[in-house]
């Protein structure tokens, strides 16, 4: 009919969409996969939220968990981080407990 | 070549030494770290060592490039042992070729105490009179500051 292009249709850019939660892949080791009984655990958590906030949500599971540390070493996608880094959809946070190699 | 690893087989130390040497390198260090008999005044029977293996990977690659960068040289060879390991069993070997000996010890040292304050890897004692406990260690520290 007419002959006008279709019209644009921007797909929204990452900054517009806020509030989805994300999922992130926890990995515990050593002591903490005994306390908690498991050695990977999905957490789903509000967009842009802390590591802190993963350790928060473990330990309010209970039991086991309980007993995790409110503030550890931990490390988001392999590198060292910090309990205020945000995190994002896919990441991988491991709690790293003292380690001992060598 | 600045080589490094993370395993679960044998550490062959003659394979680990023959990555590094050069023509013009007059001293070669290797540190080896052995699983003991006893810790504390207990008898030992064997070490479980386990590790985050991804990242102990890229942390060891790392570790080997900056000592390598310290020692001025590019001849530093470095691995890690994971899994069960007996008493007298080798759980990690560095080695490092330079034209002096300083920088060749100094480089090796270097490698195995940011082993010990960086790598992610754990170890359960297991003793002859008692069960089997993760041994304390070091809160890591991320190159260039403090982490947690």
């Amino acid at each position: 009919m007419s002959g006008g292009r279709p019209p644009v249709v921007r797909a929204p850019r990452a900054t517009d969409v806020r509030g989805d939660p994300v999922d992130v892949t926890v990995l515990l080791f050593a002591a903490h996969r005994d306390l908690a009984g498991a050695d990977r655990i999905v957490v789903s958590l509000p967009d842009r939220a802390t590591v802190a906030a993963v350790l928060a949500e473990l330990r309010g599971r209970g039991g086991g968990w309980a007993a995790l540390p409110e503030r550890a070493a931990v490390a988001v996608n392999r590198r060292y981080a910090h309990m205020e880094t945000e995190l994002a959809e896919g990441d991988e946070v491991a709690l790293i407990p003292p380690v001992a190699g060598g | 070549m600045i080589w490094s690893a993370i395993t679960t087989s044998p550490i062959d130390t003659r394979e680990v030494l023959s990555r590094v040497g050069a023509e013009e390198d007059g001293a070669v260090a290797l540190f080896l770290g052995i699983v003991r008999n006893s810790n504390g005044g207990r008898p030992v029977s064997g070490m479980e060592y386990e590790g985050y293996a991804e990242m102990a990977r890229e942390q060891l690659a790392e570790i080997a490039g900056e000592a390598a960068e310290r020692a001025r040289t590019d001849r530093v060879a470095a691995v890690h042992r994971l899994g069960a390991l007996a008493v007298g069993e080798v759980s990690v070997a560095i080695a490092v070729s330079s034209p002096h000996r300083a920088q060749a010890f100094d480089a090796a040292r270097y490698v195995i105490e940011q082993i010990k304050v960086r790598l992610p890897v754990w170890k359960r004692e297991y003793y002859l009179d008692r069960d089997a406990e993760w041994l304390d260690g070091q809160v890591p520290v991320a190159h260039g500051g403090k982490v947690g």
